[in-house]
């Protein structure tokens, strides 16, 4: 079955590590897209770099940001492949946003 | 005799189809269909030697033949080229007791508390959904739907029907266990003993799947120590403090089998568990003179391991015995439990203790605001009471 990983960091969760911290982290997550499991996956720019767009009375109104002011914000999501949703957890649980105060979001793909 | 019968192999039958499905809706289907049957025809024709392996194959059968009628189910279960009927065999040394698997499924930490408990009693304790529904005080539909949503979420994200690999076992049995323990609460909690029964019939069967599991013996041993005590708990429609209870009406047997079976959790066990310390602490209040050092000790141990304050509080009985209520009273006003009752009616009774009845009067009168069934309202009236004199 196919799952996607979201990812979801808290804004603040890289201020105060150093160059080297971060490169580490990423270094992790790169690790863990040669997982079997990984189909693929995007890291996103931060929430600030965001525009909505949505439709109301027929206009389109754009906002600067994210969707809502949320604790944590969506940043990246991996697709995967697991035989079940023990296996996708597994590999979630990996992911080091959840040691920097995030959660992932295990979502199981619609079937085409 | 039939429903016995039912009640003794709905688990069984129901586990071996999920097993051979690989689909809980389809399996729960194919099960009731065979039960029906089975009702129907058992009570003209002789039960067959093997009722379990007649269920197994019939619902086997009923199921691949709503799978042919059905194609389009069909191509998205295992059973899309599937053999013919299943002959059925004279015993069932051919199917597999998979009970643990359901169970783990039904458990799931992916499925909500409140579908856990839904789930289990409806497929390990093969409840109907009316019966759940009335222990939860919810209605049929809302039951019928919690249901569903729950079967929903293990086929559509997947949920194995599989004992989980080593590195969570621990956490899953965990979970496994607080569910047993919720499905035996909401039937002590408010005098509907089916539940409580239930729940050990559960920890039996669980006990038996995972012998060296000593959590699961241990919060056996818990469910039969507190159980056994149930006659003695209400008088009159009251509830009585376990200090005043009528010791000639608890059940002796029972409590003897829940003192065996701790004493083997406690050699199983190479460390203790929360179940452990809490049946240990239970089987000392049955003890004649209660050892309330050696209890306090056991609620320390379970302070440090669960940093529960509602373990705290129940501690506070013991400190009271030991110390005097004041030393106690200290301990209860530190906690943040204020929309608790329990919290309200130990520090009433300490108060009391202490002859400070204004403030034992204020904090019953809150405990009585927060409290949900009717016999422990009537004991909380009946203190009230007892102070205005």
């Amino acid at each position: 079955m196919k799952y996607a990983l979201l990812i979801n960091e808290r804004p603040d969760a890289y201020i105060g590590l150093d160059a080297e911290e971060r490169a580490a982290i990423s270094a992790e997550y790169a690790v863990l897209r040669d997982d079997p499991r990984v189909l693929g996956g995007e890291r996103l720019q931060p929430g600030d770099t965001a525009t909505t767009i949505r439709a109301q009375d027929g206009q389109l109104l754009l906002t600067d940001g994210p969707f809502a002011d949320t604790k944590e914000i969506f940043g990246g999501f991996y697709l995967i492949e697991a035989a079940d949703i023990d296996s996708a957890l597994e590999l979630a649980a990996k992911l080091p946003a959840l040691r920097l105060g995030g959660s992932v979001e295990v979502r199981p793909l619609v079937d085409r | 005799m039939l429903d016995h019968v039912f009640r003794e192999e709905w688990s069984r039958v129901l586990a071996a189809l999920v097993g051979f499905l690989g689909n809980i809706d389809l399996a729960e289907e194919a099960a009731q269909e065979a039960f029906a049957i089975a009702s129907e025809r058992w009570k003209t024709d002789r039960v067959p030697d093997n009722p379990r392996a007649w269920l197994v194959v019939t619902g086997r059968n009923r199921a691949i033949d709503r799978l042919r009628r059905e194609r389009t189910l069909a191509e998205k279960t295992r059973l899309v080229d599937l053999t013919p009927p299943i002959e059925i065999t004279a015993d069932d040394s051919n199917i597999p007791d998979e009970r643990l698997e359901l169970i783990f499924m039904c458990c799931h930490p992916a499925l909500a508390t409140d579908a856990r408990v839904a789930l289990t009693l409806r497929s390990l304790g093969g409840l109907s959904t009316p019966e759940i529904a009335r222990a939860f005080l919810v209605r049929e539909e809302t039951m019928k739907r919690r249901l569903s949503r729950a079967r929903n979420k293990i086929r559509m994200v997947a949920i194995p029907f599989a004992v989980p690999s080593d590195h969570v076992l621990p956490a899953r049995v965990k979970t496994v266990l607080a569910v047993l323990y919720l499905v035996f609460n909401q039937g002590y909690g408010d005098g509907r003993a089916d539940l409580a029964a239930e729940a050990i019939r559960l920890g039996w069967i669980l006990v038996d799947l995972m012998p060296d599991e000593a959590e699961a013996i241990a919060l056996l041993a818990l469910m039969l120590l507190h159980d056994a005590r149930r006659d003695a708990r209400v008088r009159d429609g009251e509830v009585v403090p376990l200090i005043e209870q009528d010791r000639s009406l608890w059940n002796s047997a029972q409590l003897a089998e829940g003192k065996k079976l701790l004493d083997n959790a406690a050699t199983v066990a190479d460390s203790h568990g929360t179940y452990l310390l809490q049946a240990s602490i239970a089987a000392l209040q049955t003890e004649p003179q209660i050892d309330w050092p050696a209890v306090d000790a056991l609620y320390a141990r379970l302070c440090e391991l669960t940093g529960s304050p509602v373990v705290t509080l129940n501690r506070a009985v013991a400190i009271c015995e030991i110390e005097g209520p004041q030393a106690a009273l200290t301990v209860v006003d530190a906690l943040d439990l204020v929309d608790y009752r329990y919290f309200h009616s130990t520090r009433a009774e300490l108060l009391r203790r202490l002859g400070q009845t204004a403030a034992a009067r204020a904090a019953y009168s809150r405990a009585l605001e927060l409290s949900t069934t009717r016999a422990e309202r009537r004991f909380l009236q009946r203190r009230l009471a007892d102070l205005r004199v």
